[in-house]
């Protein structure tokens, strides 16, 4: 019995042993030698942007192994202040610069688009920005009004702080308080499946992922906005007027790591990244 | 001879050892709940420090970017919800396993048995997902848009029987065999031997089914985010859209900066208090119980 005992507890001393050792191998295999990119990354900036650049980021260090990619978020703002008093190596910015910010270099490294969808069997194939507007802030309330079939219309809205949801109230100038929704989503895919499965639904999300559920045989259609078809390519080559850039700025022309970074971040290399955060990627 | 005794009357050094280490574990353990408390704590603090308590309660909306934090319709909704699922799922739960422990044939009882296990088995997504292509459609087709405190309800529901109905049938099972032979003994039909007799000797252990099954009503997310539309206002009829605590959380999280992060933060200690509230309870009960 007291063998056991003594067993027992030799057991977990090793176990906590091992464990340990376990952990300080692993943190010295870490350092290999051989690879002359070294040092660390520091991106601040849009939260639209920064989940894009932490996967980037991630497949970036496990090329390079020596290279520390940190990306912290704060908003486009802070994203310029950062890159200009050099807080942070590269600033992230979800939108077009501004004219007072053209001293800075931009590289644009996807681009975001957002698309209105409806239910496939909805009648209704064009809605002008004005009926948009009135629909979400609840003056129409009916399909009826704007040339559809008798049914109330199901208003999909995103959750606050979602940069689609921004994006979406920029472009039509109106405020989060004035919205009428009848459903809050989170990400895209749940208001895909909500507007597929509601043939009285109208919602917004990135054309990316409307595209791919379409291709899929999801019944919604996306609709066209100022008789723009709502498209990759009207996104990728800047017609479709609900977009913006995704860009990187630095303070001076850059060099070493960060042009390496830039350059990796722009290239074909990760466009199957850019795509998976339902962006458009740039052809470059 | 001697040595043997000593060995008796004190711990040996292996024994003193795993002492320690059990210790040392029921520490980590405890600490683990310590920590994230002090954690919520310390993420809240700012905004609690910077427009205090009473704007949760007071404000208009919640519109946290814009400085607007009204929480109070978000715990209506969680209210609500769970107290809705409790109803449903209560009957349901207990008169299932009333049915399986004394009425069924064994076989069945025990296929019955097996099947409830496999539904408290199934992962919350996938209810989540059955009640958004299925659910919500069917209820929008009946008053529009079906996202609602009542898909809300029924889902959870379906997630909280299984809890129930299986902590009945397990108090059912603790009652004493002498109990049941009494009764018999004494020529009451079953049925008055089941409300009379079993029904208030297993109370406390179906009491403590509720309270596990409102926990977790009310720690559910993704289900719950998935059919209920999270429009954030105080429920006036069952085909409104609510928003719940958790569903908060997990909706408004992955972009919140600032004083919004903060303000989630406020949810997470205002559903931690809400548990707690609930553990009090139950303990309580289990004290009237083993002293009252």
């Amino acid at each position: 019995m007291n063998q056991l005992k003594h067993l027992i507890s030799l057991t977990i001393i090793l176990t906590l042993g091992l464990g340990i050792q376990a952990c300080t191998q692993s943190s010295e295999n870490a350092s290999q030698p051989g690879n002359e990119l070294a040092g660390k990354l520091t991106l601040t900036g849009s939260s639209t942007v920064a989940p894009l650049v932490a996967e980037i980021g991630k497949r970036f260090e496990s090329e390079h192994p020596n290279v520390r990619v940190d990306v912290q978020t704060g908003g486009s703002s802070r994203g310029i202040a950062d890159a200009r008093t050099g807080v942070a190596n590269i600033g992230m910015v979800s939108r077009r610069l501004k004219d007072q910010e053209k001293d800075l270099q931009g590289f644009a490294i996807a681009r975001d688009g957002i698309g209105i969808i409806v239910h496939q069997e909805n009648a209704v194939n064009a809605l002008s920005n004005q009926q948009i507007i009135e629909i979400y802030t609840g003056k129409l309330d009916n399909w009826q009004q704007v040339n559809g079939k008798d049914a109330p219309i199901t208003v999909v809205n995103k959750a606050e702080g979602r940069s689609t949801l921004e994006l979406f109230l920029e472009y039509f100038q109106l405020k989060s308080q004035e919205i009428n929704a009848s459903v809050v989503i989170g990400d895209n895919q749940q208001g895909i499946k909500t507007v597929a499965g509601n043939p009285n639904a109208i919602g917004y999300v990135s054309i990316g992922t409307a595209e791919f559920s379409i291709d899929n045989g999801v019944p919604i259609k996306l609709l066209p906005l100022n008789g723009v078809a709502a498209t990759t390519e009207n996104v990728q080559n800047k017609t479709f007027p609900l977009s913006r850039p995704l860009n990187l700025v630095t303070n001076t022309q850059p060099e070493g790591l960060d042009h390496v970074f830039i350059e990796y971040a722009q290239s074909s290399q990760v466009h199957d990244i850019v795509q998976q955060q339902d962006f458009v990627p740039l052809s470059k | 001879m001697t040595l043997f005794n000593n060995k008796i009357l004190s711990p040996s050094r292996s024994d003193r050892f795993l002492l320690w280490i059990l210790r040392l574990l029921a520490f980590i353990t405890g600490m683990i709940v310590i920590l994230i408390t002090l954690f919520l704590l310390r993420e809240a603090l700012p905004v609690l420090k910077q427009v205090g308590w009473l704007r949760f309660v007071r404000d208009i909306a919640w519109h946290p970017v814009q400085g607007n934090y009204n929480l109070m319709p978000m715990l209506w909704g969680t209210l609500s919800v769970t107290l809705g699922s409790l109803l449903l799922a209560t009957p349901l739960g207990i008169g299932s396993a009333i049915f399986c422990q004394y009425y069924a044939p064994p076989l069945i009882g025990r296929f019955y048995r097996t099947l409830i296990e496999l539904l408290a088995g199934i992962p919350s997504v996938v209810y989540g997902f059955w009640g958004l292509v299925v659910l919500v459609p069917l209820i929008g087709q009946w008053q529009p848009p079906g996202t609602s405190l009542l898909a809300g309800i029924i889902i959870l529901t379906l997630m909280i029987l299984p809890t129930i109905a299986l902590t009945a049938e397990a108090s059912f099972a603790e009652v004493p065999i002498e109990y049941v032979q009494g009764a018999a003994a004494l020529g009451i039909s079953r049925w008055a031997t089941i409300r009379g007799v079993i029904l208030p000797a297993a109370q406390s252990g179906l009491l403590t089914g509720l309270i596990l099954a409102t926990g977790r009503a009310i720690g559910e997310t993704m289900a719950v985010l998935m059919v209920c539309g999270n429009v954030v206002q105080t429920p006036t009829s069952l085909f409104d859209p609510v928003r719940t605590l958790t569903a908060n959380i997990a909706l408004e999280m992955a972009y919140a900066m600032g004083n919004h992060r903060s303000a989630l933060f406020v949810s997470g200690l205002l559903l931690m208090g809400l548990i707690a509230f609930l553990v009090a309870i139950a303990e309580g009960m289990s004290w009237r119980n083993r002293y009252g």
